[in-house]
């Protein structure tokens, strides 16, 4: 039975980084209609920043405050300088795009800071938290980093101005820009923010996969399938959606004989093809209601 | 009397196939203006051209600025709310943040609020249903609701595409009598759209007959109404 609560806690702490790529995900996925591949590079690179920032003698939460912002800069910079163009062009031109800055950032990362693994504090220390041996204090801290970044994400677009316009432009582009918004930077903003809660996800996790260019390859896909099993188009879905596939990639890895550790990815692969052929919206993906 | 929107030669282009070939009209402050014109005449291109939503050439200046260069929300943002074919609701929304949304370039607050109370008496219908979502309400109570998200922008230019388009007349009745009282008491300027030509000539001062791209007569609403083409193509009798 203890294994059992270990499991489950083991894996809403790791869900709580998934939950965060896929809270990422879907931001830029509601404002252009597509999967950022390069989300986990994005992440990976802020991470490192974050790791310079600190090599350079700043405090942690310095250097947590100054990535958030230099990642929020950096994600519009890319929409602006690489999407924005092939705003309309064809879905395949956007993949290539994708792919392309998930090389580039990768190499790039490795051209710096080399393919050499590193260490990678944590803020919240690696003591049994509350004296319990089944959850560690950076694991409390990883999911209730998670929760209130939710909480503020669903403030910011229910009770300001900014949000309200961000979801108009996001769910019917034409009708926002007739009532004003500026939807194009609605799209940068977007990014911007995705950018920055990627890279909240990178520096929670770093401390447990530890910091290396190729860091988040697992972590986005795991991403991916929370933001698919909750649905691509709600945010609370990809958090509730994160949390699940935490959880069952521990119990699958610990319960079911040869899964192991080896087998766990694929996993998650096969739990995407089951829900997109099962339910593809997803399961908190709105069924939109429509009289005509 | 110096027009409010003045528009000269404006020609528009879907990719290669041009849609409008030269129009010339002018609307007076004040005024409300009808558009008639059989389907595919150009009706709703020419709306869509002043807003900037389909490529065109020519000169559009409202209130002495010219349009040619500005985004659609830029030209939102002078005072021109677009009522668009279709109606564009926010269906995902709720009926109160699709009216928020109507003034999300205004800054302020209290104006906002008491306006949604006003349109809420202008519309009882779209209070019983302010937290709904937007997509559950009837083709006629969504027609209320573009109308009034426009009006939330306080306009001084309203163009409006089709409003009556798959309504009950009882209803499209109601529409217009409010349509004429925003006119006259708010001094909204207004073009409408309208296969509906014979209730939009019993309204409007001025009624232009567009027919393939060109304005092929122009003149007061009863002028226009008592032409014998025009009766024989537009009213039917």
């Amino acid at each position: 039975m203890e294994l059992f609560t270990n499991q489950i806690l083991a894996g809403i702490a790791t869900g709580a980084i998934y939950a965060c790529m896929a809270l990422a995900v879907v931001m830029i996925y509601q404002a252009i209609d597509h999967l950022n591949f390069a989300q986990g590079e994005m992440a990976m690179f802020s991470t490192f920043i974050s790791w310079q920032l600190m090599q350079w003698g700043v405090p942690y939460w310095g250097a947590f405050i100054i990535t958030l912002a230099l990642s929020f800069a950096g994600g519009i910079a890319i929409e602006r300088l690489l999407f924005k163009p092939l705003a309309k062009a064809p879905i395949l031109t956007n993949v290539a795009g994708f792919i392309a800055l998930f090389a580039i950032i990768n190499s790039v990362a490795g051209l710096i800071w080399d393919f050499t693994i590193k260490q990678y504090p944590t803020p919240f220390g690696s003591y049994p938290f509350l004296g319990s041996q089944l959850i560690s204090t950076h694991q409390a801290g990883m999911i209730g980093v998670t929760v209130l970044l939710l909480l503020a994400l669903y403030f910011f677009f229910q009770f300001t101005r900014i949000g309200l316009a961000m979801r108009a432009a996001a769910s019917v582009p034409e009708s926002a820009r007739l009532v004003g918004v500026n939807t194009s930077w609605m799209i940068a903003l977007g990014w911007g923010m995705a950018a920055a809660i990627g890279s909240i996800a990178g520096m929670l996790i770093a401390p447990v996969v530890f910091l290396e260019p190729n860091m988040m390859g697992g972590v986005l896909i795991y991403g991916f399938a929370a933001a698919v099993l909750g649905g691509l188009t709600s945010p609370l879905g990809a958090v509730v959606g994160g949390f699940l596939v935490g959880i069952f990639e521990n119990l699958a890895g610990t319960y079911i004989p040869g899964v192991g550790n080896e087998l766990k990815l694929p996993i998650a692969l096969a739990l995407i093809i089951t829900v997109l052929v099962v339910k593809p919206a997803g399961l908190f993906g709105r069924p939109i209601v429509k009289r005509v | 009397m110096t027009a409010m929107l003045n528009v000269k030669d404006l020609r528009a282009y879907y990719g290669q196939v041009q849609a409008l070939h030269g129009l010339d009209f002018g609307l007076n402050e004040g005024s409300m203006t009808t558009l008639l014109g059989a389907n595919g005449a150009g009706k709703t291109t020419t709306l869509r051209a002043i807003c900037n939503m389909v490529r065109s050439t020519g000169a559009i200046e409202f209130e002495g600025a010219p349009l040619a260069g500005r985004s659609t929300e830029n030209i939102v943002r002078l005072g021109i709310a677009h009522v668009p074919q279709g109606r564009g609701t926010f269906t995902t929304m709720t009926v109160e943040e699709n009216l928020q949304l109507g003034a999300i370039t205004r800054k302020d607050k209290a104006g906002v609020v008491s306006d949604i109370e006003r349109m809420y008496d202008h519309f009882p219908v779209l209070k019983q249903r302010h937290t709904q979502q937007a997509g559950t309400l009837s083709g006629g109570e969504q027609q209320m609701l573009a109308v009034a998200r426009a009006l939330m922008l306080r306009p001084r230019l309203m163009l409006l595409d089709e409003p009556s388009f798959g309504l009950a007349p009882l209803i499209v009745r109601d529409l217009f009598k409010i349509l004429g009282k925003i006119n006259r008491e708010n001094k909204v300027t207004i073009l409408v759209v309208e296969q509906n030509a014979q209730l939009a000539l019993e309204l409007a001062d001025k009624a232009y007959v567009i027919e393939t791209g060109r304005i092929v007569m122009s003149g007061t609403a009863t002028e226009i109404a008592n032409n014998e083409d025009v009766r024989k193509s537009y009213l039917g009798y």
